[in-house]
């Protein structure tokens, strides 16, 4: 798949001396959701603004569809809708004037029959003559969003879309964004909602303290990654490991009513069926036992310890 | 170059004067008004003729100079500066749109409104007092030449700002008295000799100089000064704003 933003050698000092990103290299590719993950004051936005024109970078080169964004920004910027992370609107506004606008200020002609399609699928149509001032937050989001696609963009930024949002609202988000990857926009994503990356990403990429730490298909990431856990219930509560099974590496939890024991995916053995044998050999005996599987969140905490 | 942009920035920008019309046009006609109710009638009546003209019609170039100086900073700076405040800048800086048609946007709506307003002074000072103007043509030059200069000024003033205080601080400790001491109530020429030079140091005395000078023909500085100062302040602003879009000052990080 041919990369529709290319990113190279990506830096930005502010003037207060913070390097904010160092030397960030990064693919997207067409088509795909892309999830940039990373805690707080990561980079995740400066890198996103770079891209979208609203900062400088301080080194390094973007190109997005293959224009350069300085110079052929006009090329570049019109290929891209932004959805920041604040809830920027005019209030006075009403939200038909305001997404007529956005499409306006992209150089498109004037097309009421696409900004009724983007009020329809994003349950706004009902709202256009309300002023933004009137509408809950969710609602203003969706506007956020709408002004984003008035003027039909291949790749979309969504800066933590769902900030804030309820549950509900979350989900009905994140089925517009399928939608949306489904008519063959590229979208990229920043969330620290885990889950989120989990749910919608076929790609996730790590940022931390301005530095790519990762980035990796999300189905080989959690293979690559994962653990797993086996949970033993006991049939009787054990004071001590007995010394046979000293080289596993076993917690006893519960006040002893249950063994834990964690395991890699990856490895070759999982040693699970020597421990099940050597459990049976001490004698020890389970009610119930279960396997779960590490989370994105496990893995991404992992991953932030270590860079 | 992307009409659609300059046109939609224009239309946004001219849909919010309509949004407030009470404040944009109503208010400052009737403050004209009232000055000329004030200084024109009250005042005026026991003022002889300046230079042949009476009071009253004396003072309509340098009380539509005023307006129009006034409103095209507040016009230029509010507009940029609105978007500074609430973050929907964000949406600027990222569209295809080149600063040139960012500032011709802007500053074209606040000059179209301080045009519309001068013109709506001339009107109703027509109500007060007899009126003619002997130079139509460069009337109007002087009028476009102003607010255009002084919308350029006010664009500056809003990127500049950072709240609402030094939004209003240049307006209000600079221009409005720099306004005042340019002879839009009086000539020049009836100050004592140290203070008419001092008066000339003031760039309001050329634009109201000359703007008089298209109504009634009498100027405190030759026409062509008069020109030429403004058009130094023109450019000088220009060059400002190209320094800023250039360095991204207060706009981008």
């Amino acid at each position: 798949m041919s990369s529709i933003i290319s990113v190279a050698n990506l830096s930005k000092t502010y003037g207060s001396g913070f390097k904010a990103l160092k030397n960030v290299n990064l693919d997207i590719k067409r088509g795909e959701i892309f999830a940039l993950l990373g805690p707080n004051g990561a980079g995740k936005t400066t890198l996103i603004s770079i891209i979208c024109g609203i900062a400088n970078p301080s080194e390094g080169k973007v190109l997005v569809g293959g224009e350069n964004i300085q110079t052929s920004y006009r090329k570049a910027r019109s290929l891209i809708g932004l959805v920041p992370q604040e809830l920027h609107t005019d209030a006075f506004e009403s939200v038909w004037a305001t997404v007529s606008f956005s499409r306006g200020l992209f150089g498109k002609p004037k097309n009421p029959a696409h900004i009724e399609k983007v009020l329809q699928d994003l349950s706004l149509w009902d709202k256009k003559d309300s002023k933004i001032i009137t509408l809950s937050g969710g609602m203003k989001r969706r506007v956020m969003i709408a002004k984003a696609l008035s003027h039909e963009p291949q790749i979309l930024f969504l800066d933590e879309p769902t900030a804030g949002v309820d549950v509900e609202l979350r989900k009905g988000m994140w089925e517009v964004v399928r939608t949306l990857q489904q008519s063959g926009v590229t979208i990229i994503l920043t969330t620290h909602y885990i889950e989120e990356a989990e749910e919608m990403a076929d790609r996730i990429g790590v940022i931390n303290k301005g530095e790519i730490v990762l980035v990796e298909d999300k189905a080989t990431l959690m293979q690559k990654l994962g653990k797993k856990r086996l949970t033993l219930h006991l049939q009787g509560k054990l004071d001590a490991l007995p010394e046979s099974l000293g080289h596993y590496e076993l917690d006893l939890c519960d006040g002893g009513a249950t063994l834990v024991y964690d395991y890699d995916t990856k490895g070759e053995r999982t040693g699970i069926t020597s421990l099940l044998g050597d459990l049976r050999t001490a004698g020890i005996r389970f009610n119930d036992l279960d396997t779960t599987q590490s989370s994105l969140e496990d893995i991404f905490v992992d991953l932030v310890r270590a860079s | 170059m992307n009409y659609r942009a300059v046109r939609a920035i224009y239309l946004f920008e001219m849909a919010r004067t309509w949004r407030t019309l009470l404040q944009s046009i109503v208010s400052p006609v009737v403050s004209t008004s009232l000055y000329f109710v004030v200084f024109g009638a009250a005042i005026g009546s026991r003022i002889s003729q300046v230079e042949g003209v009476s009071y009253g019609t004396f003072i309509v170039p340098g009380l539509i100079m005023l307006s129009v100086l006034t409103q095209s900073i507040a016009n230029a700076s509010f507009g940029i500066y609105f978007p500074k405040f609430t973050g929907t800048i964000y949406e600027i800086l990222s569209a295809p749109i080149s600063y040139f048609e960012i500032v011709l946007g802007y500053v074209g709506a606040a000059a179209t409104k301080s045009i519309i307003l001068g013109l709506i002074i001339l009107a109703t000072a027509g109500l007060f007092v007899p009126l003619h103007i002997h130079h139509p043509v460069w009337m109007l030059a002087f009028l476009v030449l102003t607010a255009v200069t002084f919308s350029l000024f006010g664009f500056i003033i809003g990127i500049w700002a950072d709240g609402f205080e030094k939004l209003q601080m240049i307006p209000m400790l600079v221009v409005t008295p720099l306004t005042f001491l340019g002879g839009s109530f009086y000539s020049i020429d009836m100050l004592p000799p140290t203070w008419r030079t001092v008066a000339l140091l003031n760039p309001v005395v050329y634009l109201i100089s000359g703007f008089r000078w298209s109504f009634y023909e009498i100027a405190d500085v030759s026409v062509s000064v008069s020109i030429g100062m403004t058009t130094a302040f023109l450019v000088i602003c220009l060059v400002v704003i190209w320094w800023i879009f250039r360095t991204g000052y207060r706009l981008k990080n």
